[in-house]
């Protein structure tokens, strides 16, 4: 594939931002907008996926006489590039879709309608980047068009401050990254991507390398303890932006560390993965249990996006631990893996956010505690949420469990690794991910239950109507694909084949060989799973036992009364709520993490007053790891506070006495 | 003819499997109720019980979606699935490579989700307790049978349960430290899993005590019955599961001669009897617990599964 036709979608995405800028609070501006956006998402994509199928070698580089002028701007598509191309404008098509429909309850368009195509065409151009100068441009743009986006509806509480936060972040993400590809750059300024690969990197820039990357794309994807802006501002965002920031965005900043770390930096010793590893287990572990403590439901997503970047860093993780030892075949599966639930993740997230941004649409709510009995007042777009909590919890048939298979099979090839350190770690990293599993389908049952199902809690939900026709169609559409990438996932792994080649140097069994459409992860003797046979089996066994019971016993039916007890019209209040439903966890896992304890005030016998039930929950990375640095980042501001109130002679003497300081310590180290 | 011959073996042991589970429930319930010096009801009650549901008429709630309705069906179908592809008598059925013991683990999973989520269509305060507290427990007991999974893959170098249950076979095994700790988690787990005593009590309908029963409480009809065949269905699939990978004697391959497949249906007829046996007596001997001691049940087979594991990743012969 040329590498023009996505340079030309970038820049039709560019004017379309510069056209919305002038017509954006017209009533067609949604309309042209995102009907372009899903025009040219369509047209990348599918030339991402021609690539991918035509086996993935790299398109002829370009070189455009933009940015500094002795380096230029280079543009390269690999086989990891046109991967991440395919998920960035799946992601970016289907969210333009909805927001077709979606944009119309839009309250301030002119400040979301710039910066959409914008924010689209900034995570492509991250992808298409190949020289150091390019790339951080990109990623830079794509955080602060993402900031404006985040902060559209900034007059609502909190919102401020999670753009203030997000930008504090992003910022501090660039800088880590910055130092990173200038420390890979080295002193002689080799920025075209090609010229870091060719060279030679020490064990210590090696080291600091990774360190920075953990750091600055890790970041933006959301590791612990780097998360804490992610649940504000993912959350904050309109819905269809919410699900790019949290399905699209975060996937950038994966890419961001494979290329940097897999591909630039060349090999690595074991020590990495053991980062990695050890991060990424914390982060699926916090971030599945901040998600069961909330009530928020599109907060509740974000904290889900950060477990599954720690699945996906699991993944990634495991892959460094087999490549360094030379074992292809292993470091294969497990990037794999790692790619394949990127993919998934990028699919069910982003449905997960517009069934949210359906409900928040229908009721106004998105606090759980005021939402339920959803599920009779907007079937369709339920039934998709449905399907894409099944798929987040990683249950089959859906795809959500083959990547987790897969890692679960990377994690059991790992006792032939070496190195004692990994030996004792990798096994508790599989119970972490394990453990975090059914946590998540504990949340969804929880997400489900209280937002959909049971009846409603209060009167916003009684009014509520069915999504429209192009939010339903984008959810639908992610939903068949959520259930094809779970029933059919040889493909998908035979099109990640070359990618993996050119990474790990090694590649899994091809698929499409296999009898029966099963995958088989290293050998038929060890392990397979077919998704479609188990999901044919489950329907007519399903459809089987329905007929039989229906034609040879009874299909008689009554609608009656819930059972009451013999208390009677018990108010919907009287459900089980998310704190509620949260609560056995919250006392088995939370009173250790984040120090939950509850207080229950009971009035004296004889009051009218009501009991009052208080959980007071601490947030240990925010009270542990930023509350200190912003305590000493405004106690040293409060010092400084007077040198804004000093006379201009003592101004004069203080530069006076700088320079002399300055040249002082030139005139020493010289 | 070889793949008639298969396809007969791998339909005969899922009709096998149906047709057994309530009989095992039944032999427990006996069992239990001599233990108690009660005269107790007939091992065949459990069939009649079902057929009586089977035969009346739903009496839905009124706010019940068309998820409470498909729910009885959803996790009948996963469990019987996940069922069939335990190996009862013979091993190396024609489709258990369609599924591994990871992805029977999941479908057990599944099969809760939608009960969970059953649980909680029709609002009442009972099924989102019952709910509530059932992912609790899952959310403890899944890690642990996963860690279980994942000693008994490392044993076995597969996780294919067909392949597994050979290797167990095989004079290869030996007594392993990794492979008691397994066992006792994989009890533990069998027993939280099937909601028995000291978990969860099948017999009580005393909302502070029960989990399973208050999730289930507003079905009624062919729908009751379907779930009660799906609790039976997976009480036989984890004694199974247990007879096939630590009793393996008398597991046959599916091209064995005739005689002795009947005589490995014999053997597993026999496992059957004396874990259903077992069983009772176990939770005749035990008192249930608070539900905030079952955490701590748990996560002590989730430490010996862990510690299994472990010991596999450090040392091959452990």
């Amino acid at each position: 594939m040329p590498i023009v036709i996505w340079l030309w979608c970038v820049a039709a995405l560019f004017l379309t931002s510069l056209v919305a800028l002038a017509t954006a609070r017209s009533a067609s501006a949604r309309v042209l907008v995102y009907g372009i956006c899903l025009a040219a998402s369509v047209v990348a994509f599918s030339a991402a996926l021609a690539q991918l199928l035509a086996g993935g070698s790299p398109a002829p580089a370009i070189v455009l006489p933009l940015g500094l002028p002795w380096v230029g701007a280079h543009f390269r598509v690999d086989a990891l590039a046109a991967f991440f191309l395919a998920v960035v404008n799946l992601g970016g098509g289907v969210a333009s879709l909805y927001a077709l429909g979606y944009g119309r309850h839009e309250q301030a368009p002119h400040r979301v309608l710039p910066f959409y195509p914008a924010f689209l065409a900034a995570m492509n151009l991250v992808v298409l980047a190949d020289d150091t100068y390019s790339f951080l441009l990109s990623w830079e743009f794509m955080s602060l068009v993402s900031w404006a986006l985040v902060i559209a509806h900034h007059r609502e509480a909190g919102n401020a401050r999670a753009g203030y936060i997000y930008l504090i972040m992003a910022s501090f993400g660039t800088l880590a990254l910055l130092l990173a590809l200038g420390l890979l750059a080295g002193a002689d300024g080799g920025y075209a991507f090609g010229a870091i690969r060719a060279g030679h990197h020490s064990t210590l820039v090696a080291a600091l390398v990774l360190v920075l990357v953990l750091l600055g794309a890790g970041s933006k994807a959301g590791l612990t303890p780097l998360h804490v802006w992610l649940p504000l501002a993912h959350p904050a965002a309109p819905s269809h932006v919410s699900a790019l920031l949290s399905g699209v965005m975060t996937k950038v900043a994966v890419y961001g560390f494979i290329r940097i770390v897999f591909d630039l930096l060349g090999a690595t010793g074991w020590w990495s993965s053991m980062a990695v590893l050890a991060l990424a287990a914390a982060t699926t572990f916090l971030g599945v249990l901040y998600a069961l403590m909330q009530h928020d439901l599109k907060r509740l997503l974000a904290y889900h996006t950060v477990e599954n970047i720690g699945i996906i860093f699991i993944g990634l993780g495991l892959a460094l631990a087999f490549r360094a030892n030379g074992m292809a075949a292993a470091a294969a599966l497990a990037l794999t893996a790692a790619l394949f639930h990127v993919f998934n993740h990028s699919l069910f997230k982003s449905l997960l956010f517009f069934g949210a941004g359906a409900v928040l649409n229908a009721t106004g709510e998105r606090d759980m505690e005021r939402l339920g009995g959803l599920i009779h007042r907007m079937p369709l777009a339920s039934f998709a949420f449905l399907v894409g909590c099944v798929a987040i919890s990683a249950l089959p048939p859906l795809n959500g469990f083959v990547s987790e298979w897969l890692t679960f099979q990377a994690i059991l090839l790992s006792p032939a690794l070496p190195q004692w350190g990994l030996k004792i770690l990798i096994p508790a990293v599989g119970a972490v991910l394990a453990l975090s599993a059914a946590l998540a389908a504990a949340c969804f049952v929880k997400a489900f239950g209280v937002t959909f199902l049971g009846r409603p809690r209060s009167p916003a939900v009684t009014t509520a109507r069915e999504a429209d026709r192009f939010s339903l169609a984008a959810m639908l559409f992610l939903a068949v694909l959520c259930l094809l990438a779970g029933i059919l996932p040889g493909p998908v792994i035979d099109l990640l084949a070359p990618l993996t080649q050119a990474l790990v140097q090694g590649h899994m069994p091809a698929q499409a060989s296999t009898s029966w459409l099963a995958i088989v992860p290293v050998s038929e003797s060890r392990s397979s799973y077919d998704g479609l046979l188990v999901f044919v089996f489950i329907t007519l066994s399903a459809l089987l036992s329905a007929y039989a019971i229906h034609r040879l016993a009874s299909r008689a039916l009554r609608r009656a009364p819930a059972w009451d007890c013999g208390y009677p019209d018990a108010s919907p209040l009287t459900q089980y709520s998310a704190a509620s439903f949260a609560q056995p966890i919250r006392r088995v896992f939370g009173t250790v993490v984040f120090g939950a304890r509850e207080k229950v005030e009971m009035p004296p016998p004889g009051s009218s007053a009501p009991a009052v039930l208080q959980v007071e929950l601490h947030d240990p990375v925010w009270e542990r790891l930023y509350a200190p640095v912003i305590g000493t980042v405004n106690a040293a501001a409060e010092r400084l506070n007077h040198l804004q109130f000093l006379t201009i002679r003592r101004y004069l003497s203080l530069v006076f006495l700088a320079l002399v300081l300055l040249l002082l310590v030139l005139a020493l180290w010289l | 003819m070889a793949l008639i011959h298969e396809f007969a073996v791998q339909g005969l042991q899922m009709l096998v499997v149906l047709l057994l589970a309530p009989a095992l429930v039944g032999l427990v319930r006996k069992v239990k109720a001599r233990l108690l010096r009660r005269r107790g009801a007939d091992i065949l009650q459990p069939y009649r019980d079902i057929l009586r549901l089977v035969r009346k008429e739903v009496v839905l709630a009124e706010n019940a979606s068309w998820l409470f309705r498909a729910t009885p069906y959803l996790i009948f179908a996963a469990t019987w699935v996940a069922a069939a592809l335990v190996p009862t008598f013979a091993t190396n059925l024609m489709f258990s490579w369609s599924a591994d013991l990871i992805a029977i683990t999941a479908l057990l999973a599944s099969a809760r989700f939608f009960l969970a989520l059953a649980g909680m269509d029709v609002g009442t305060s009972f099924g989102g307790i019952g709910a509530s507290r059932e992912v609790m427990i899952a959310s403890l007991a899944e890690p642990a049978m996963m860690m279980i999974v994942f000693t008994l893959a490392l044993i076995a170098g597969s996780t294919q349960l067909s392949t597994i249950a050979a290797f167990m076979q095989s004079p290869m095994v030996g007594l392993r430290v990794s492979l008691g700790l397994a066992l006792v988690a994989l009890v533990i787990v069998a027993i939280a899993e099937n909601a028995r005593i000291p978990v969860d009590n099948p017999a009580t309908h005393l909302e502070l005590t029960m989990v399973h029963e208050a999730m289930v409480l507003e079905y009624s009809g062919r729908h009751l019955a379907l779930i009660e065949l799906t609790a039976a269905l997976k009480l036989l699939l984890y004694v199974s599961l247990i007879a096939c990978i630590f009793l393996p004697w008398g597991v046959v391959p599916p091209d064995a001669s005739m005689a002795a497949q009947l005589v490995a249906a014999f053997a597993y007829l026999v496992k059957l009897a004396l874990s259903g046996v077992c069983l009772a007596l176990f939770e005749t001997a035990i008192a249930k617990m608070r539900v905030f001691r079952v955490p701590e049940f748990l996560g002590a087979a989730l430490m010996l599964g862990l510690l299994a594991a472990l010991l596999r990743f450090v040392s091959g012969s452990l």
